[in-house]
């Protein structure tokens, strides 16, 4: 298939230090791959290389067969280019309906309207009560963000990704520091995803990696190590190598 | 505690902004506190037509400062921008209509927004502030030395708007312009509203808790905050065509940095982020300094002061913000 | 090439006076991230202090020099006190409106206090006159306001990067949190960076007072003179303090004899060309 997704020998140092050296990556719609490696790997500055947040020295993104390096963030989520943040970075002030009416006029065009209120378009409204209805989170629309608890703030990133009608999804730890009675919901809400959506997760719990990744990269020292299916990469010795051990009592969930 | 629990016990919040009641309830408000004050100060209108001109200030600079959270000491050059141009093409041109004064005064003030958000969005924090205040100088320093436009620091005189809509003229108790003040405030305060919970609204006050964020869902916080200072420079010519035209004239401290700074007492004296917050506050602060400084101008800047002080201490939210916590809490009790 | 000397002379001595004056605000501004627009107020309060003990009671010029710095320290703690250790932390609006009320106070009072006028400090005798460089005379006063620039910056960095005092001071600036996890008692070094900036700005006011006359709007008219510094500066790096303080001296001093009627708008306007040149300023290490 066609890939909608694709990084060519991205390379980027840091005062001679290459924190991201030649990495290469090409996704098809409807794939499910895991970013994994170690501390200090370089997996931020990929995620920032790609969103468009820091430049790169050489290589190119490319997204749906176009060429993206030159063109910045915002132009990047605007040609389907969607992330999700690592630690929740929600308007605590406003509301999850507010979220993602701004998400969802914002795709449209329509968030420099200086009148009417999104409460009273019923395509908006529509659009907002399906999205947190199927995360659960359609009982709390109308309640402050500050209000609501960490798990439902991580499901309202989501929404807010998935309002954006994204083709390719970064999700950042979707499930940090979500206590654990609340991670079934989450996962719910991963495997929920439209099918035909790319989804890059980067991910420490191996257990979650496992479940949801029919693709696992692995990324040490700013390069891939490692690009293939879940089953083989605790066999790997690089990736054994890399981790130094450090997750070797995952294996046996492989 | 696990999430279903949750749900349950705040299942029931109904539906908060309900858009049309409390939009009409205020305008009302607006509408019978100007009829009282046309009552109560018969001899005084004049007043009471700047109030309303410098509460169009304040409304314009709380939607930069209460509604996107840009902090601005200069935000006087655009309603004087407003003043001088309303003031100049009557006074040097002839256009005495006081619509077209009025269509003068707003693009001016556009145009000052536009300048001013171009240069103040530059830079954030610290040297954001900077910049506003070398703005306001500037200002000021340009319309000393531009003279022969502006007057200089005699102000710029000879201002003489006809009649309004070619029926009531200008008349020396300040009635007419008082009026035509009301009707000034109401509409802005209308459209405000309006665009206050518009989309773009919306995009501002996300802007203000996380510009990062906003930019992650394809949106530019500067295009949109330009947009927002356009606006408010449009609002703030307002209010100085209207000080313009009813005072017939226009001083040099319309383009001041204590004007600048008066007009963000106000504004937070009454509550950031809130239109009702800046008309509150910018009544109160006008009556106080009608009191205090036709006692003692001295006083008057020590007052102010310690006023300031004693709201950051006491009343973070302002007049307005505290009593409506404080109206909120007691509804949730019950 | 006499008026290029005459202008280099008053730029140096004006850049040194602001150096004087703001090098304390900056270094409370990078350590404790307040926006604080009181710090000419201080300034103003030295200028008045020392105009009264020199003027009025009729006090040697060193003496009402120390008295100046210690009366407006003395003036500073139960403000700092009361006031600045209630926004040390709080966002940037707050401490705008703090400050400038504090400002507006000042004002107030001094204007009751001392009247809407002028107050000159009398120089005394060694200060008057010029001294003769050789190739030319200069006014004694300027380079006795140059010197004690170079003073200040030379005993601000042999305290900073040679003393104790200094080590847990750089190292509050950088981290605080930081800092106070491995012992150092940021209280201490706050209350301590506050008094010497205040000092420094009551000092900086006395010896500038012939170039910044002091009145009661003193402290909103050079107001955002001292926060360019910090802002062209860098806030707590000393070099660049230095750096935007010659800079601005020499565009302003430059200005007003080359285009007296024009001098402070083209002040302004290269202040505002500077910060939108230079967003995070001259030394480029501002956090957050």
């Amino acid at each position: 298939m066609q890939p909608i997704f694709e990084v060519r020998n991205l390379k980027r140092a840091f005062g001679g230090l290459a924190v991201t050296n030649d990495v290469s990556l090409s996704m098809a719609p409807g794939d499910r791959v895991a970013l994994i490696g170690p501390n200090g790997a370089g997996k931020t500055t990929f995620v920032n290389l790609v969103t468009g947040n820091l430049t790169p020295g050489s290589g190119e993104v490319r997204l749906g067969g176009e060429t993206v390096t030159g063109i910045d963030a915002i132009g990047r989520v605007r040609r389907g280019l969607v992330r999700s943040f690592q630690v929740t970075r929600l308007f605590l002030e406003m509301t999850p309906a507010e979220h993602v009416a701004l998400a969802v006029l914002q795709r449209d065009g329509r968030s420099g309207r200086l009148f009417g209120n999104f409460l009273a378009m019923p395509d908006v409204m529509d659009e907002v009560g399906q999205l947190l209805g199927k995360l659960g989170l359609r009982e709390l629309m109308h309640r402050k963000v500050s209000e609501i608890a960490y798990g439902q703030q991580r499901l309202l990133e989501i929404a807010v990704a998935l309002a954006l009608k994204p083709k390719v999804l970064l999700l950042d730890e979707p499930a940090a520091g979500v206590p654990q009675s609340d991670t079934g919901r989450i996962e719910q809400a991963l495997a929920d995803l439209p099918a035909d959506l790319a989804v890059l997760m980067i991910e420490h719990d191996m257990d979650l990696v496992f479940r949801f990744a029919k693709r696992v990269v692995v990324l040490a020292a700013g390069a891939i190590i490692f690009d293939g299916s879940p089953s083989d990469v605790t066999r790997d010795p690089r990736v054994r190598e890399a981790y130094l051990g450090s997750y070797a009592n995952a294996s046996h969930a492989a | 505690m696990s999430m279903t629990t949750t749900n349950e016990m705040i299942g029931q919040t109904p539906v908060r902004r309900r858009f049309g009641a409390s939009d009409l309830i205020g305008l009302g408000v607006i509408v019978a506190l100007a009829i009282v004050g046309y009552f109560l100060f018969p001899n005084n209108l004049a007043l009471l037509t700047r109030i309303i001109a410098i509460a169009l200030l304040v409304l314009s600079l709380d939607l930069v400062t209460g509604y996107c959270g840009v902090a601005t000491l200069g935000h006087a050059a655009l309603f004087g921008a407003g003043a001088y141009a309303a003031g100049i093409v009557s006074a040097h041109y002839g256009i005495n209509d006081p619509i077209a004064m009025l269509a003068f005064g707003i693009a001016a003030g556009a145009v000052a927004g536009l300048l001013c958000g171009a240069v103040i969005l530059r830079a954030h924090g610290l040297p954001q502030l900077v910049l506003s205040i070398a703005l306001i100088h500037l200002f000021h320093e340009f319309a000393n030395k531009a003279s022969s436009w502006t007057g200089g620091s005699d102000g710029l005189s000879g201002i003489a708007p006809s009649a309004l809509l070619g029926l009531y003229e200008f008349d020396l108790w300040g009635r007419t312009a008082y009026v035509f003040g009301v009707v000034l405030l109401v509409l802005v305060f209308a459209i405000l509203r309006l665009i206050v919970r518009s989309p773009f609204g919306m995009l501002c006050r996300a802007i203000k808790e996380d510009p990062v964020r906003i930019r992650s869902m394809g949106a530019s916080p500067k295009a949109a905050l330009m947009k927002m200072y356009v606006i408010s420079g449009a609002v703030a010519g307002v209010g100085g065509a209207l000080n313009a035209i009813s005072t017939q004239v226009v001083g040099l401290d319309s383009l001041s940095f204590t004007m600048s700074a008066e007009s963000l007492v106000m504004l937070v004296l009454g509550g950031t982020g809130s239109l009702f917050g800046a008309l509150t506050g910018t009544i109160v602060f006008m009556f106080f300094e009608d009191v205090v400084s036709a006692a003692n101008p001295f006083h008057w800047l020590t007052m102010v002061g310690a006023l300031l002080i004693a709201v950051v201490l006491f009343a973070p939210k302002g007049l307005y913000g505290t009593a409506a916590d404080f109206l909120s809490r007691r509804r949730e009790a019950k | 090439m006499q008026t290029v000397l005459s202008i280099a002379i008053d730029a140096l001595a004006y850049g040194m006076v602001l150096f004087v004056i703001s090098i304390g605000l900056s270094v409370t501004m990078g350590l404790m991230r307040v926006v604080n627009l009181a710090h000419g107020a201080f300034a103003m309060i030295g200028g008045y202090i020392a105009s009264y003990a020199a003027r009025d009671l009729g006090l040697a010029y060193g003496f009402a020099i120390l008295l100046a710095v210690f009366g407006t320290i003395l003036i500073a703690i139960p403000i700092e006190r009361l006031l600045y250790r209630r926004i040390y932390g709080a966002p940037e609006l707050t401490q705008v409106l703090m400050t400038i009320g504090i400002t507006f106070c000042i004002i107030g009072i001094a204007n009751y206090v001392f009247g809407p006028t002028l107050k000159t400090v009398p120089l005394p005798a060694q200060l008057q006159g010029s001294v003769d460089l050789g190739f030319r005379a200069i006014a004694t006063h300027r380079l006795f306001a140059i010197l004690c620039g170079l003073a200040v910056a030379l005993a601000l960095w042999y305290a900073i990067e040679r003393t104790a005092f200094g080590v847990k001071l750089r190292a509050s600036v950088d981290n605080a949190a930081m800092a106070a996890a491995l012992g150092v008692r940021t209280q201490i070094v706050y209350a301590v960076s506050f008094a010497v900036a205040v000092g420094l700005a009551a000092f900086g006011g006395v010896v500038g007072a012939e170039l910044l006359p002091v009145e009661p709007y003193y402290a909103l008219r050079y107001m955002v003179t001292f926060l360019v510094v910090v802002s062209v500066g860098g806030a707590g790096s000393i070099p660049g303090a230095l750096a935007a303080c010659l800079l601005l001296g020499g565009i302003d001093t430059t200005g007003r004899y080359l285009m007296p009627e024009f001098g402070e708008f083209f002040f302004y306007l290269a202040v505002i060309a500077i910060i939108c040149v230079f967003p995070r300023g001259l030394a480029g290490r501002t956090k957050g």
